[in-house]
Formats: C-alpha cells, structure tokens, sequence
C-alpha cells in the first residue's frame, strides 16, 4: 500500500467484500428452505443434504481451479491463455493464503501483485464462490425427489467451478473477450449467474425425467404441491434479502479513474460495475427494488394470486432486469421486470404441457428463461451504450447480447449440463431406483428414527413400572 | 447511436449526470408507470370479483364450508 489514502481504500474495498459474503449466504439458506419446503416429506432430510453438502464441495474445487480460470482464460480461445494473470489465483500462490502486502520474489509475487491482491483476493474470491454456490443451488432444486445425490454434486461442481467461472471469465470480467468482441453486458449477471444456471437445469432434467407421479397417462401435469408453504415463502425471503448481497457484491465500490487505467479522466472516484463502467449503489437499489415490484405484481395478476409464482414472480422480475440495471432509469427497470415475469409464465407451462418437464421449483423459468430474456432487452435498451471504459471495446448492442445469451443459456448451461446427465446416466448414477422414489428417500432414515424413538420409550417405560 | 448519449467513458465524471437510456422521456415513463400500477388494480380487482363469484357458486348446501369451520 502507497499511503493511507491507498490503505483505507484497499481495508474499506476489503470489507465491503466481506460484508456480501455473509449476506450472499442467506440466499443458500434460502435455497435450503425453500427446496425442503416443496419437498414431500418422505424426502426433506436427503434434499437438504443435497443441496448443503454442494457448499464444501464446490468451495474445495472452486479454491483448486475455479478461482484460476476466471483470471487465466478471459481471452482464450480467441487469445492466449493468462498465465502471469492467473498466477495469483493457483492454489499454491502465497498470495491465495494470509499475506500482508510484501513481494516474495522467490515465490514468484511481485510487489504491484502482493500490493493489490494481498487483502482483496481472499474475499473477491468469496464473492466468487457464492456466486457459485448460487448456481449450483438454482440447480438443486429443479431435480428434488429423484436425482442420486453423487450425481448431483458433480453437476454442481462442473456449474459452480468450472462452467460457470469460463462464463464469468470470458462475459463478467473488465477484459473478458465476450465484453471486448461482443460488447456483452450483464452488470448483475441475468446471463452469466441464472441463465448458465437455468440451462444447465433444464439439460438435466431432459435426461432425468419427471417425478413419478408428475403427468397422468394422457400427459396432463399434476400439480405436486409443497409439504410447508411456510417454509417456502421464508425461503424465498431470505433469497431476495441474500440477493442485495448478490447486487452489491457485482460493483467495485471505490476506484479511481487512476486505478482503472482506462480512458476515464478527471480526479472523480467512483463505485463501478465488473467491467469497471461507473455506476452507484443508489442506481441499483432504485432499480433492485422496482423491478422486483414489476416482477410481483405482474406474477400476482397473471398467475390469478398464486403465492409460489408470486415469489417466484419478484425474483424472476430482478433476474430479467439485472443485465442492464446499472444504467437502467427505475421505471425501465419496472417493467423490464414486469415484461420478463409475464413471458416465463406462461412459456413455464407451455414447455411443462409440450415437452413434459418437471421442474419442481420452476428454476428453469425463473432463472433462465429469465436471465436469457432480460439480456436481449438490456441489448436494446442500452444499445450504442459504452460496455467498458477501454478503448476499442464493441459497444452494447441487441446482437452482442443475444450472442451471449445463446452462450450463456445453451453453449455453457444446457450443452454441459445435457451431456453431463446422459454419462451420469449411461453409467446408471443419475436417476435413484423406482421402489426407492415410491418409499421416499428418507424412508431407512425414518425407519431407524423410529426404532430408536420405541426403544428409548420402552426402556422409559420399564423403568416406570420397576 | 447511443440509448443514453454516452458512446465512450472517456470522459472527466464530474461533467456527467443522468446515464439511463431515453432521457428526455421521464415525464412519458412516469406516465406509464402510473397506468402500470391503477391498472394493476383494476386487473387485480376484476379477479377477485371473479374469484368471489366462484366461491359463492361454490358448496350450495354449505357442508363444505362446515367441515372448512370445523377444521379450523
């Protein structure tokens, strides 16, 4: 660090970062009741198990290597891999362990390297991570009742560590080759979290196939309702109230035209966006806030005052205008919101009557038919608009976006996650056996449950009598 | 062509105020936000008109709505 001037900055940027992490945890909370809740109970105890146990192991492998691709393959195909880039971000850098700031020459970190990295990496990297744990989680609950959980964990570690850090590195980052070539912008990541999330649900779940008892013979849904409606609604609370996390951990919070080394001028501090495009955290908590309004009260009308869509309704309404609301005015934002909710509902239960797709959460909808919709509005919304402060970066246009929601969507979510399914499958570990569907997951859990519960009683008992 | 004027950040920020796309049009947004939000409540209250109707039509002799009472 320069000065203090140079030190406050670096400790503030260090906290802000920490503080989203912890609110970035509540969406997993949330995720975990929600998914129990709509979960029957014969099933709740090994549905939460999935999606917890997807925490350690996508931070294990997201420390090996997903942490390395985001900085290593921004350029690449198009470009040479990064390595001196990545260099800070392999897992045996010391500057990926405790480190105050000196060079360590023999262990290849230079000073300007130890001088940024050595408070921001360890919490830019938890952002990461709960960005990956989201998706990974958006995931879990499309598949309850009847994916193997080993299966599971693979999927979530290819989405969380892998598939989803090349999206960020190449459509999320200030240099990324998708923002450069394509003017790709996706401030609060409709394409590059929930669309990738989405895809690779639905690329699941076509191999899957429903729950059993899902559709009758004649193919018409039967509506498999929640066991704890509470439970849901508290969850789907806490995702929203992770989701501010989410937002403010998109933003770097303060830099200095100096600090982003573009073509910005003035002595003007700022907070940016990940492509370091100047915004504010008021922008984003005007346009949070209103296209969540457009997104529930679209969802409570067109789904006649249903609680599940109306929730789902509010999230979806973010998603769909998180590409574009940092620079969105609030209004817009609203009925982007508002616009997107309308269109995942009802293309929700058509695709559910057409192609016979249960998706028990409607994850599909809510996060990638919304993220891929809300991408192709902001590329027209924000057309002609800077997508980075860089020189000789394309601008935002509907074409840029609509390539990256096609990337996003199908070539990094669906394809992986289609491909993935059909070897999980071929080697019969994806889908758990019929008798076990039927009896529930739970049910040796529950049969051991309550052999202990009667022999304690009946131990009580006697004791009674003696 | 640029939604919101800014073609590049090359520029000093203390010169820069609104970024959002359309400006000009706020007065046309608000305008329509506010045809959003009483239409909502139209829509809204045209449902649960419906909504009532079909309850009314609903459980003639009542015995549904007695084991409703009794069940809470």
């Amino acid at each position: 660090m320069g000065n203090n001037l140079d030190a406050l900055t670096v400790i503030f940027t260090e906290f802000y970062y920490w503080v989203t992490i912890v609110f970035m945890f509540l969406i997993h909370v949330g995720f975990c009741m929600y998914e129990v809740g709509v979960s029957r109970r014969r099933n709740h105890l090994h549905t939460l198990m999935k999606n917890t146990m997807l925490i350690p192991l996508v931070t294990v492998t997201f420390y090996l290597f997903g942490w390395w691709l985001y900085f290593g393959i921004q350029k690449f195909p198009f470009g040479p891999i990064d390595w001196a880039l990545g260099s800070t971000a392999t897992p045996w850098s010391p500057l990926m362990a405790t480190h105050l700031s000196g060079a360590d020459p023999s262990l290849g970190v230079t000073a300007d390297q130890a001088a940024l990295w050595h408070r921001l990496n360890g919490v830019f990297w938890g952002a990461f991570l709960l960005f990956s744990m989201t998706a990974a989680s958006i995931v879990s609950g499309a598949v309850i009742e009847r994916i193997q959980s080993g299966a599971f964990w693979i999927i979530a570690i290819m989405l969380g560590s892998f598939t989803w850090m090349i999206d960020a590195a190449w459509g999320w980052s200030s240099g990324g080759w998708m923002v450069e070539k394509l003017g790709y912008h996706d401030a609060y990541a409709s394409g590059v979290i929930h669309a990738i999330a989405g895809g690779t649900a639905l690329g699941v779940l076509l191999v899957l196939g429903p729950r059993l008892a899902k559709f009758k013979a004649d193919g018409t849904p039967r509506d498999i309702v929640p066991h704890n409606v509470w439970l849901v609604t508290i969850g789907l609370f806490l995702i929203y109230t992770g989701f501010w996390g989410f937002y403010a951990a998109c933003n770097v919070p303060i830099i200095s035209p100096a600090g982003i080394a573009g073509q910005i001028t003035g002595d003007t501090w700022t907070a940016t966006n990940i492509y370091l495009g100047p915004t504010t955290l008021s922008a984003i908590t005007f346009n949070f806030l209103m296209s969540l309004s457009g997104g529930l009260m679209t969802a409570y009308v067109v789904s006649k005052g249903d609680p599940f869509w109306t929730y789902s309704g509010g999230l979806a309404g973010v998603i769909g205008a998180s590409a574009g609301n940092d620079l969105y005015h609030p209004i817009q934002a609203m009925f982007v919101g508002a616009v997107t909710v309308w269109i995942i509902y009802k293309l929700h239960y058509w695709v559910e009557r057409r192609f016979k797709l249960d998706d028990a959460v409607g994850a599909v909808a809510v996060h990638g038919y919304a993220g891929f919709i809300g991408l192709v509005i902001a590329g027209f919304l924000l057309w002609g608009q800077p997508s980075s402060p860089y020189a000789g970066f394309a601008t935002i246009s509907p074409w840029g976006n609509f390539i990256g929601a096609v990337i996003m969507f199908g070539v990094l979510g669906f394809l992986p996650g289609y491909v993935m399914s059909l070897i999980l499958n071929a080697m019969g570990l994806l889908r758990i056996p019929r008798k076990v569907e039927l009896e529930g997951l739970d049910f040796e859990g529950e049969e051991t449950y309550r052999a202990a519960l009667d022999e304690v009683r009946a131990a009580e008992l006697a004791m009674v009598k003696a | 062509m640029s939604t919101n004027g800014m073609t590049s950040w090359a520029v000093d920020l203390k010169d820069v105020g609104a970024i959002y796309p359309f400006q000009g049009h706020e007065v046309l947004m608000v305008i329509l936000c506010v045809i959003f939000w009483l239409g909502w409540h139209w829509l809204q209250m045209r449902n649960e008109a419906r909504e009532i109707r079909s309850e009314m039509d609903a459980d003639a002799r009542g015995d549904k709505a007695r084991e409703a009472i009794d069940r809470y």
